[in-house]
């Protein structure tokens, strides 16, 4: 699995962004720079033109809300199932997290860690950071985090793939499961959508 | 929208990437503006991306009439504390220590806002100098770059707020979009000669139009009283929407917020957006421009 990481393998086909809310453009503008063909997910059937899902940053309550109401998460769960890898970034770690306390709204609870909300505090402690990412190399990688969640406890089934500088885990991988605090998105490092496209091929 | 951005140094905090981030993050939802702890619960439980705290919506501020000012921090405090997502509030046109206060308070937002009186008739708040991102009211591409260039990390078109009235957002978010298509097709010397008429650096003009988009997130604000008002303005280009008064002063406010909220995200799905107009109640009532003396308009305040 390590060798995956940074090769020019084949990428996934078909990518799908959750495009309910929050900054799907910037991922699904990021596939397009990887030649891949991405898809802007909103309704539940197109779940299965996809071999890949990617949940934006944006505000995990209105995503969760929106995806239970419209059937998105049960059927997430059987693609899931069937082995389609799913990265969650910043509020799509939350979404995808089996354990987020006090969270309001449904959440499609698929990787075993907990997750905390608002972790650093509020916007004016939002931060940027540079972090040493498993496989990544010695370049590292530089990570934007808003009001940023943590992983803050990882399941027995659970590779950690970057801490801060005090030992917080901010990014981590279940099988074909990929849970971000941060956003690289919003960077130009495209280290960490090739990670994801390689987990389908593994 | 081209929103990637170059990295800055390590460990920092208040830079350009966060400011314009948090608003990438909004993008596709609704900014609901409420005025207690309880209506904040309710806008989250819809489904809104943030709240705005403030005293007494725009209708009411209307209604009120005399100086209106920043919310008291004792239930801007009780707002954050009643919600998990972001929470903004509004400082007067001009007034940097009720931006300071904002600031100091917490909040994830500031709108320099016409809605409240005016505090400074030359200067606008220079939000360069703050960690917190802003958020300013435009009605045009000049003033949407203005605001750009003194640090606003993210753009509402102004409507005319406590309404109920669409057509001054439709007025303003087309003028804003059609003046960046327009710039698309101008040459070198026409670019410098729009940036001098918009009183910015031309190098930020030139980039709108290379890009065919504004540098932050652009949302709609100003008289959405409905879930057509809303996916009509994000069909017009608004990349998310903030209701004022136009859900609390419905019949049904938890029901139009989920409304809402649901047609800004599918805002092309008609027969989605008819389910959820279904049966909601009373909109709010809603003023035609005309019945306001120009006195009294919102928009025109700023430049």
């Amino acid at each position: 699995m390590q060798s995956a990481v940074g090769e020019r393998r084949p990428l996934t086909a078909r990518a799908g962004v959750l495009g309910l809310q929050g900054d799907f453009a910037e991922h699904l503008a990021t596939l397009d720079r990887l030649g891949v063909d991405g898809v802007d997910v909103r309704r539940r059937e197109q779940l299965d033109d996809i071999d890949a899902l990617i949940i934006p940053g944006g505000e995990s309550t209105t995503i969760g809300k929106l995806a239970s109401q419209y059937g998105i998460i049960d059927k997430l769960k059987d693609r899931v199932a069937e082995g389609m890898p799913v990265w969650g970034t910043c509020a799509g770690a939350i979404f995808i997290a089996k354990d987020v306390p006090g969270h309001p709204h449904p959440l499609a609870s698929l990787m075993d860690m907990t997750v905390e909300r608002n972790a650093f505090g509020r916007q004016v402690d939002s931060f940027e950071a540079d972090l040493d990412v498993k496989g990544f190399g010695s370049e590292p990688f530089h990570a934007v985090f808003i009001r940023a969640p943590r992983i803050s406890r990882v399941g027995p089934g659970i590779e950690v793939l970057a801490r801060l500088g005090d030992g917080t885990v901010v990014a981590a991988r279940q099988g074909r499961l990929l849970a971000t605090s941060f956003h690289p998105e919003l960077t130009h490092d495209e280290r960490f959508h090739r990670y994801f496209l390689s987990l389908g091929k593994s | 929208m081209a929103s990637q951005s170059t990295p800055d140094k390590n460990g920092s905090k208040g830079t350009w990437t966060l400011k314009t981030g948090l608003a990438q993050m909004l993008k596709g939802g609704v900014i609901m503006d409420v005025v207690t702890a309880e209506h904040a619960k309710i806008a989250e439980e819809a489904g809104a991306v943030a709240v705005m705290a403030l005293e007494r919506v725009p209708a009411d501020i209307r209604a009120a009439g005399g100086v209106a000012r920043m919310s008291d921090p004792e239930m801007i405090h009780a707002i954050m504390d009643a919600v998990t997502i972001p929470v903004m509030a509004k400082a007067r046109i001009g007034h940097f220590v009720e931006a300071q206060v904002l600031e100091a308070i917490g909040v994830d937002y500031v709108d320099e806002s016409e809605v409240l009186t005016p505090a400074d008739l030359k200067n606008h708040i220079d939000k360069h100098a703050f960690k917190v991102p802003f958020v300013c009211g435009a009605r045009d591409l000049g003033e949407a770059l203005r605001r750009i260039n003194e640090g606003a990390a993210m753009i509402r078109s102004k409507g005319e707020a406590g309404t109920g009235n669409i057509v001054e957002a439709v007025t303003h978010i087309r003028a804003i979009t059609d003046a960046i298509k327009e710039l698309g097709e101008l040459g070198p010397d026409a670019l410098e000669t729009r940036a001098r008429e918009y009183r910015v650096p031309v190098e930020l003009v030139r980039q709108v139009a290379k890009d065919g988009s504004l540098p932050v997130v652009l949302f709609c604000a100003g008289g959405i009283a409905t879930p057509a008002d809303a996916a009509l303005m994000m069909q017009l280009g608004a990349e998310g929407n903030f209701v004022g008064s136009g859900i609390f002063k419905s019949a049904d406010p938890a029901r139009r917020a989920k409304a809402i909220v649901e047609a800004t995200t599918h805002f092309r799905d008609a027969k989605l957006v008819a389910e959820v107009s279904r049966g909601l109640g009373e909109a709010m009532r809603g003023l035609s421009l005309e019945s306001i003396p120009a006195q009294e308009r919102l928009a025109v305040r700023g430049w």
